[in-house]
């Protein structure tokens, strides 16, 4: 499209910086279709999910006690930081020795993909289709399969926590008689509850994140197109309205990725405390 | 928004991202922190004990010094009896010297003044004896009259 000899229209521009790199080549059709995956998704989280464990394993490896640098120092301070949050929520040493630093993976890695955010939206684009890659989104945490996909990942940390602790039998006794009560004549009501309660979780934690970074990057998208009007005022707007709501971003992005670390937390603490 | 198989594929990145941090981060960082605050608190502790070791030091040392002073002052005035005392002995013995020798010469000068006086009643009753003699030699007998003689000599 954009690659045509016609300059693309405001709809076109848009659609085409929401369409993913995906194995078809061409935009899915079905809202849900198994056999699609994102290339780019993939290749942005991948490549900084790498980073995160790079940065923080640089740090671990020259971790000591003395006296710390500047950028061990910042590590720490992350580090300290998830470990007081995850102290107060979790109680079980043992857990947390998985569960805190699985907090601080979610948090540097949601952080980096929301981050990308702010890069000029038709910087990476651009440069792809120089190579010939027609299709790229480059925030990870703005397609839902990422978003969903980690908090599917918290959902099966939760399940797992609730049969360590409880016993897969007292879990699924809580399953039954949680929230309303023991009655045989509430265990459905009790059985419906808890999945609307595991599915609503789920999907909020992951569609938070998700909501966020796409209306974020629909707004820099829209920004871009004031500053494609090539008018005094489109230009003096982008420049304007781009500062703005950059800065408000970097906001934007550090409490989402705050926010999806802390309810992994509050979801697992939750696992872990009989109802 | 679509959903398919990326969502899977990123739930195994989340997890294997996880296990590296839990397996290679956490634990060095976790415990490099552990070890300072562990460190800081020794340090601290350390710090606490030195502080009181330097108080009580500084106790001790100023009684020292108080007992030095003290034991100076003792010395100083026990030092300044014993000149004193010296002092006195020394007049004492110069004045009791000075007394046995100004005795000495006393009688030294009594006895040579008893002497003198011998000599000169010696000389004065051989002159009387003499001029006696002399007078007498024309009319008495010398011998006859040495009896009286010796009695004037002996009253002389």
């Amino acid at each position: 499209m954009a690659a045509g000899s016609a300059a693309p229209t405001s709809g076109e521009y848009i659609v085409h910086h929401l369409t993913h790199l995906n194995s078809t080549g061409h935009a899915q059709k079905s809202v849900i279709d198994w056999t699609v995956i994102n290339i780019d998704t993939m290749f942005y989280s991948i490549v900084l999910g790498l980073a995160t464990v790079f940065v923080l394993w640089l740090a671990a490896r020259k971790a000591t006690s003395g006296v710390p640098g500047r950028f061990q120092a910042a590590v720490e301070i992350l580090v300290d930081m998830v470990s007081e949050q995850a102290k107060g929520i979790i109680h079980s040493a043992e857990s947390r020795k998985f569960v805190s630093p699985l907090a601080l993976t979610v948090f540097v890695w949601i952080f980096f993909m929301n981050a990308m955010d702010l890069l000029p939206v038709d910087l990476l684009p651009r440069i792809g289709e120089m190579f010939g890659i027609h299709y790229q989104r480059v925030v990870g945490t703005a397609d839902l399969n990422a978003a969903l996909g980690m908090s599917i990942g918290v959902l099966l940390v939760c399940i797992y926590y609730n049969i360590k602790i409880k016993g897969l039998g007292g879990w699924i006794h809580e399953l039954f008689t949680a929230p309303f009560g023991s009655h045989p004549l509430l265990y459905p009501i009790n059985f419906v509850m808890q999945m609307i309660e595991f599915v609503a979780k789920t999907v909020s934690h992951g569609m938070r994140l998700f909501g966020n970074m796409y209306a974020g990057e629909l707004v820099f998208m829209l920004i871009a197109l004031l500053g494609g009007t090539a008018t005094v005022f489109g230009f003096v707007g982008h420049i304007i309205a781009g500062s703005i709501w950059a800065i408000f971003h970097i906001l934007i992005i550090t409490l989402q990725a705050f926010i999806f670390m802390m309810l992994t937390l509050v979801y697992v603490g939750q696992a872990h405390e009989a109802h | 928004m679509n959903l398919n198989a990326t969502l899977f594929a990123q739930l195994v990145v989340f997890f294997i991202l996880a296990w590296f941090t839990m397996q290679f981060v956490w634990p060095p960082i976790v415990k490099a922190l552990d070890e300072r605050a562990k460190k800081i608190a020794d340090g601290l502790a350390a710090a606490e004990r030195g502080k009181q070791d330097l108080e009580l030091a500084t106790k001790r040392s100023t009684d020292a010094l108080r007992e030095g002073k003290e034991k100076a002052a003792e010395l100083i005035a026990n030092a300044e009896k014993r000149g004193a005392q010296l002092i006195e002995e020394a007049k004492l013995s110069a004045k009791t010297e000075a007394d046995r020798i100004v005795a000495g010469a006393k009688a030294e000068i009594e006895q040579e003044a008893v002497r003198a006086k011998e000599q000169l009643r010696e000389q004065v009753s051989a002159l009387v004896v003499k001029g006696a003699e002399q007078i007498l030699r024309r009319e008495i007998n010398a011998q006859a009259h040495s009896d009286i003689l010796a009695t004037i000599k002996q009253d002389l």
